[in-house]
């Protein structure tokens, strides 16, 4: 009679108590509970419903925004979110205003994009970080009202292959660049079509390197981001033009909310407001002043 | 002649009886690791599948439309990944190779040489392979010359095979070293030159006891090759993370997980079982 291997035994049962014992615990109103709130918005809450005392923020009284790090011009300055200036941290300020925090009540936290969209709770109340709202991505998370028009736009060097063309058809050849994950790399792969695979980046920054050492031909992001592009960034930056709109609705950048997350109506009232009262208007005039770019036919 | 032996032979009761028992002990440990593994995953089964968020995670990581939507994109970027590993793997053993023995060759006129393979092993060691990337593929083709290639796939190539061959060389080294000095004596006695003596006396063994090892940096290879997508090109992980950005599911990364596993874990079986196959010293662990 074989001896009971009683160490395998003790070991295999510490493990699978080990296993057990992580008590699991419930997501606090983020389960993607039957309350599908309608993310476009239009379930307005009532307006006392939107108040720092009666929202389910993650902190009490206090709004707790997220965005990445590095945070670029021209939507944050200095990589600074907390100074109110660049205009997604003036917008942010704008939606705490609205919704009746004062500066002081405002926290802002440092969250990758990926964490922002991955299920499970949430630390922030919404997250700003130029996330395009598209249908497909509503599955996973809740976006507010938009608070900015995309215009995808494409950047080059002067004298590159893509200098001064005027059609999206004469970029049929170029190798161009865009960050992962956006709606730019989107725009390039079913609107330009080229011939050739575009370049992915982790961020602009370095498609604009690879872009300084004619390893590509040019990077397609958003107009105000090819503007401080080409005026900052590039030696000898200059905007090729925009790409035409895609039929159907205009993409907007809106702030990511949690999947079924209560402040949903609120955050998306807030930006309605601000969008019916010129606000938007004034913060794009003081942080996106832009002439326009050519379109691209 | 005709002395036929009518009967086959029959072993004794006794070993019969040996038998049987050895068979009974077989289905026992057999039966019992079955029932241990069942119980494990079982509990862990049940812990994951009964935690509240169970619901969301499989949506987004477990979603079978999304992964066979991203398939042909993730297996595109995995041929990257494939070619990559075959190109450098070929180039680092050969590099590597050079660097161990350069480290153990004796004698004082040989001291720069020694020198020289010291100083590239420490360095290309101690660097971080993503950095080594970094600097080789955006500082590179920054340096404008004629003649060398912009190409992210040639700079990130390259990184991979200097910082690969650093840790590779150090195991041919060890493998060099571990060979019993008497083996060289005897090479050499036979009027073997030191390089003669090396290429059919010490390299055949030290080979030999190092294949379990290079085994382990090829699987590592294999998925660091991915890591060159910080220069823009499209690897399995990075085509996976594209087409997760489209609705924010994670299931591409399963996909891409599921397909590197396929890959290596009978790369891994196979060379375990050449190695028994072929005797090798210390080859081949078993499950």
């Amino acid at each position: 009679m074989l001896k009971t291997p009683r160490l395998a035994v003790a070991a295999l049962a510490t493990a699978t108590l080990a296993l057990t014992a992580c008590a699991p615990t419930d997501e606090g109103g983020d389960t993607a509970s039957d309350t599908t709130s309608d993310a476009t918005g239009s379930e307005s809450p009532a307006a006392d419903e939107c108040t720092p005392d009666a929202m389910d923020t993650v902190t009490a009284g206090t709004l707790t925004i997220a965005t990445d790090d590095p945070a670029y011009e021209p939507w944050f300055v200095d990589n600074d979110p907390t100074n109110g200036q660049g205009y997604e941290s003036a917008v942010a300020y704008a939606i705490a205003e609205q919704l009746g925090y004062t500066q002081d009540q405002v926290t802002w936290v440092t969250v990758p994009f990926n964490k922002v969209v991955q299920p499970g709770p949430k630390d922030f109340d919404f997250d700003v970080n130029q996330v395009s709202i598209t249908e497909a991505r509503r599955k996973a998370v809740d976006f507010s009202s938009g608070y900015y028009d995309v215009v995808q736009t494409v950047v080059t060097n002067k004298g590159s292959a893509i200098d001064g063309v005027t059609s999206i058809a004469d970029l049929a050849d170029a190798k161009l660049g865009a960050q992962v994950g956006t709606t730019s790399y989107t725009a390039i792969t079913e609107q330009i079509q080229p011939s050739e695979d575009p370049a992915v980046f982790d961020t602009n920054d370095q498609a604009v390197q690879a872009l300084k050492n004619g390893q590509i031909d040019g990077i397609v992001v958003d107009l105000p981001t090819a503007y401080y592009m080409a005026a900052a960034q590039l030696d000898d930056g200059v905007i090729v033009g925009q790409l035409p709109l895609p039929e159907g609705e205009p993409e907007q950048f809106g702030a990511v909310l949690g999947k079924g997350s209560a402040l949903t109506g609120c955050v998306s009232q807030a930006v309605d407001a601000l969008r019916e009262d010129g606000v938007l208007d004034q913060i794009g005039q003081e942080w996106l002043a832009q002439q326009g770019a050519p379109e691209l036919s | 002649m005709t002395h036929q032996v009518d009967t086959a032979w029959q072993p004794s009761p006794v070993q019969r009886e040996r038998d049987a028992w050895r068979r009974r002990r077989t289905v026992r440990s057999a039966v019992l690791a079955a029932v241990s593994t069942v119980l494990v995953l079982g509990a862990v089964a049940v812990v994951v599948v009964s935690s509240p968020g169970w619901q969301r995670v499989q949506e987004t990581y477990f979603d079978w439309d999304k992964a066979v939507d991203s398939f042909p994109a993730v297996l595109e970027g995995l041929w990257l990944n494939i070619r990559v590993m075959a190109i450098c793997a070929v180039l680092i053993v050969a590099l590597s190779l050079a660097i161990a023995v350069m480290r153990t060759i004796r004698g004082p006129v040989a001291f720069p040489l020694r020198l020289v393979g010291t100083a590239y092993v420490d360095v290309f060691r101690g660097l971080p392979l993503l950095l080594v990337i970094f600097l080789l593929g955006f500082g590179g083709p920054a340096l404008s010359l004629e003649g060398l290639p912009t190409s992210a796939l040639f700079w990130g190539c390259t990184a991979l095979v200097l910082s690969y061959s650093a840790y590779v060389a150090e195991v041919f080294r060890a493998g060099i070293e571990s060979v019993h000095p008497s083996q060289r004596l005897a090479g050499r006695s036979l009027g073997l030159s030191y390089g003669q003596t090396l290429r059919h006396v010490v390299l055949p063994q030290a080979w030999r006891r190092v294949l379990p090892p290079l085994m382990n940096d090829l699987v590592s290879l294999q998925k660091d090759s991915g890591l060159i997508a910080v220069l823009g090109v499209i690897d399995a992980i990075r085509a996976a993370q594209i087409e997760t950005a489209i609705d924010f599911n994670y299931t591409p990364y399963v996909v891409a997980g599921a397909l590197f596993c396929c890959l290596t874990i009978p790369m891994a079986r196979l060379t375990d079982r050449y190695a028994r196959k072929k005797g090798y010293h210390g080859a081949g662990g078993h499950l």
